[in-house]
């Protein structure tokens, strides 16, 4: 029992430090931890940075791209990336469909796909959600039907799925579909890869309710999509699905991210003031940040203990739930008492100031560079606790799968 | 890094799983908890074979040279078992004291003793009217020429009536020292009682008690740090025996949720239940990653970051003790709040953790003002 990093570690920390002081481009990386907002270009070009490093897809098996670093070392990279303010590295290629791709698709599909993924030709986003199957993925209604061509076998898929994240910047996303009303419902489901240049597809802007557009509705008229693009076999599309689940998973304790963030608010609360003092001054107020951090303290214990089971075994277990509901939690903390600390200054609503390189106004005195994004931010990250399987969903899946209720 | 115990540890902690399941089971834990001693004595011989009395000591002195990971996997095992034995008090405790403050001498005296089952000790720090404030000691040490006079009261002494020896805390000119006292020394009177969860205390009167210049145990007017370091031994192995028991009083709610019916159906098939019980799992899986983080960092030589660690344990274990051992009796309905179940008796043993040096409000409160420092 040890739980500090090893000297090997220490040093592979460093590298990772000294690429990141190397490469993350400055105007990247103050936009992310400025919460301002970021161009597709942002990611695109982090991406393919990091991929030239080798260091695309650090999780992947090394056939495919990947580094071969065990999960300490995954958790330090992702820890050092957060905490010199690198953009995330979006998960619906490289954690969602690609291992998906990996453990069901078939050779072509590999060879066609992972490449394009790991160094940031694709755009992936997700289609799973439907306006009526948010929890309940298994009762989805979009269709794909079968149709036999001399130019070639496709599926007609006609219905709607909502909530695709950044699927404006997309050029593929990855579909559950029914493909049969035969048998239990999750048996009538496979997985489709869909070109988003397909005629027939539209996507739709969705604004959240912090003003922004990072999700939208794609909706599909009878979009023709080669069987090619069908992943594994036909009806076994839920398998696959709930396999892509535990993936998503794993990576939304977010970490890396939420230390990132604490240390921020520990500046912002340094910085506000109260009764002439520094707000973190303030016993009630630290006393709150003390209780996010030790949450924190101890999910980041929980997540290593996490992977460090997972890599004996690989494929992550139910246990991701509880660090997809403890990661989301402190998310959502942390977001409220960074708006909490700046008092009034809460209220605006700056659009303007949301974009790189704001100079501040000389009429809004408390009015930081730092303050803009922040009331948004916590606005916005009330879709931790809902989004990748609502919490209350994680719940069921702790008491049904661990617990045995 | 590495989450894995040694072969070793797998062993004792094997060994003491079935110790506390074969010769320890709750009926006979319940008529110790009424017995004149409140302990097993013999249940202490077995501790001392098992080599559990000598963990934290150097091997001088007949120990293992064993660390605080060590402590926390048999403080898990002790608090499944629910173990009335005062091994906090005598080993991590006194014995803890004795390690980084006694002289050779003493030592060799005392710890040989200890190991092999023949001393039990109690540490007379906290003193009435002084909540869990760690400098605040009003009793007296007055220099005799040939020793010392101390004079003073003493409150809830953990493990007093069956202790041989107290190590008591009092203050003379160049500030706070440490005294081995007899139990039994004129002037010495306790007020023994049973605590909440059928654990021995005493309050403790000093009159007059006069001991030896080689009672001291350090310097004198340098204890503060010693005690200090205790209290946080302590304090790490209080939050592991509450994950033991947190662990334990979920394996007996998920029972009673999968067995008890109501409506024609185990109520653990209703979702309000469902989701009560995976939040008690996390919060104790949580609970865990912190007792691991203090159990490593209590043995640092880094005092701020031990001292962080362990108020951040003690505060964060504290609060999820607090809602695993009240959901569990909620759970239980009716049967939570009687006293023949396991389940009420874990509860209060869970609770007393929480308020014994320093409950879960000055922990945080000691852990926030590091936040000021930074």
């Amino acid at each position: 029992m040890d739980l500090n990093f090893t000297a090997e570690e220490q040093l592979f920390r460093e590298d990772v430090r000294s690429f990141l002081r190397a490469k993350l481009p400055g105007e990247i990386s103050r936009k992310v931890l400025g919460g301002k907002h970021l161009a597709k270009n942002d990611f695109v070009r982090w991406q393919q940075i990091l991929h030239a490093q080798g260091w695309g897809a650090v999780a992947w098996p090394v056939a495919h791209g990947g580094t071969g670093w065990n999960p300490v070392q995954q958790h330090i990279f992702d820890e050092e990336c957060a905490d010199a303010g690198a953009p995330l590295q979006l998960p619906f290629g490289l954690k969602m469909v690609a291992p998906v791709i990996m453990a069901f698709g078939n050779p072509a599909q590999q060879q066609y796909f992972l490449p394009r993924i790991i160094d940031g030709t694709d755009w992936w986003c997700q289609g799973y959600s439907e306006p009526g199957s948010g929890s309940d993925l298994a009762s989805l209604k979009m269709r794909a039907v079968r149709v036999n061509s001399p130019e070639g076998d496709h599926y007609v898929v006609n219905g709607q799925k909502t909530w695709n994240t950044l699927g404006q910047y997309a050029d593929w996303i990855f579909c559950l579909v029914r493909t049969s009303n035969e048998g239990r419902r999750q048996e009538g489901i496979s997985f489709l890869l869909i070109d988003m240049k397909t005629p027939g597809i539209t996507v739709r802007p969705i604004i959240m309710l912090d003003g922004e557009h990072e999700i939208n509705e794609v909706w599909f008229e009878d979009v023709k999509v080669p069987v090619e693009n069908l992943i594994g076999e036909e009806n076994k599309g839920w398998t696959y699905a709930k396999f892509l689940l535990g993936h998503e998973r794993t990576g939304i304790a977010g970490v890396g991210r939420s230390k990132r963030e604490l240390k921020k608010l520990k500046e912002i609360a340094a910085k506000e003031s109260n009764h002439d003092r520094p707000l973190i001054e303030d016993q009630r107020f630290r006393d709150r940040i003390a209780q996010v951090e030790l949450e924190l303290m101890a999910l980041e214990i929980t997540n290593l203990r996490v992977i460090s089971a997972e890599g004996e075994k690989r494929a992550p277990g139910p246990e991701a739930s509880i660090l997809k509901i403890k990661g989301s939690e402190i998310q959502q903390l942390l977001s409220e008492l960074k708006m909490q600390a700046l008092g009034h200054y809460a209220l605006p609503y700056v659009e303007e100031a949301l974009d790189a390189g704001w100079p501040g106004d000389a009429l809004m005195d408390g009015y930081g560079d730092y303050s803009a994004p922040l009331s948004g931010q916590y606005f916005n990250i009330r879709k931790t606790t809902i989004y990748g399987g609502s919490n209350e969903i994680q719940k069921n899946i702790i008491s049904q799968m661990i617990l045995g209720l | 890094m590495d989450f894995n115990y040694t072969e070793e540890q797998l062993a004792l902690q094997n060994t003491l799983r079935r110790f506390i399941a074969r010769d320890y089971p709750f009926e006979h834990r319940r008529a110790l908890a009424k017995s004149a001693d409140g302990f097993d004595r013999a249940a202490w011989k077995t501790f001392a074979d098992f080599g559990i009395l000598a963990l934290p000591f150097h091997e001088d002195f007949g120990g293992l040279n064993g660390n605080a990971v060590d402590t926390m996997l048999v403080m898990e095992m002790l608090g499944r078992g629910l173990a009335l034995e005062p091994y906090v008090s005598t080993v991590v405790l006194c014995g803890g004291l004795i390690r980084d403050a006694g002289s050779a001498a003493q030592k060799e005296a005392l710890l040989p003793a200890i190991a092999g089952g023949e001393l039990m000790l109690a540490l007379a720090h906290f003193e009435p009217g002084g909540r869990y404030e760690l400098d605040r000691v009003a009793t007296t040490a007055s220099a005799t020429g040939s020793g010392w006079q101390l004079d003073g009261a003493k409150a809830v002494v953990l493990g007093a009536p069956a202790a041989d020896k107290l190590i008591v805390s009092a203050r003379d000119g160049s500030g706070i020292s440490l005294f081995l006292v007899d139990a039994k020394a004129p002037g010495v009177t306790l007020r023994t009682y049973p605590t909440q969860d059928g654990a021995r205390a005493a309050d403790i009167r000093l009159s007059k008690v006069m001991v030896g210049a080689d009672a001291l145990l350090g310097t004198a007017g340098n204890a503060l740090p010693v005690i200090e370091r205790a209290l946080d031994y302590a304090n790490a192995a209080f939050c592991a025996e509450a994950v033991g028991i947190m662990s334990a009083l979920n394996e007996v709610t998920l029972e009673y949720l999968k067995t008890r019916k109501q409506f024609g159906q185990p109520i653990g098939k209703f979702q309000a239940l469902q989701h009560r019980m995976a939040d008690m799992v996390i919060a104790t899986e949580q609970a865990r990653s912190m007792a691991t983080l203090a159990a490593v960092r209590v043995d640092s030589a880094d005092v701020a970051l031990r001292n962080r660690s362990v108020a951040a344990t003690k505060a964060y274990v504290g609060a999820q003790a607090r809602f695993v051992g009240q959901q569990a009796v909620q759970l239980h309905g009716g049967m939570g709040v009687v006293d023949e179940l396991n389940v009420a008796h874990y509860f209060k043993r869970l609770t007393m953790i929480g308020l014994t040096f320093g409950d879960a409000d000055y922990h945080l409160g000691r852990f926030s003002d590091t936040l000021l420092a930074a």
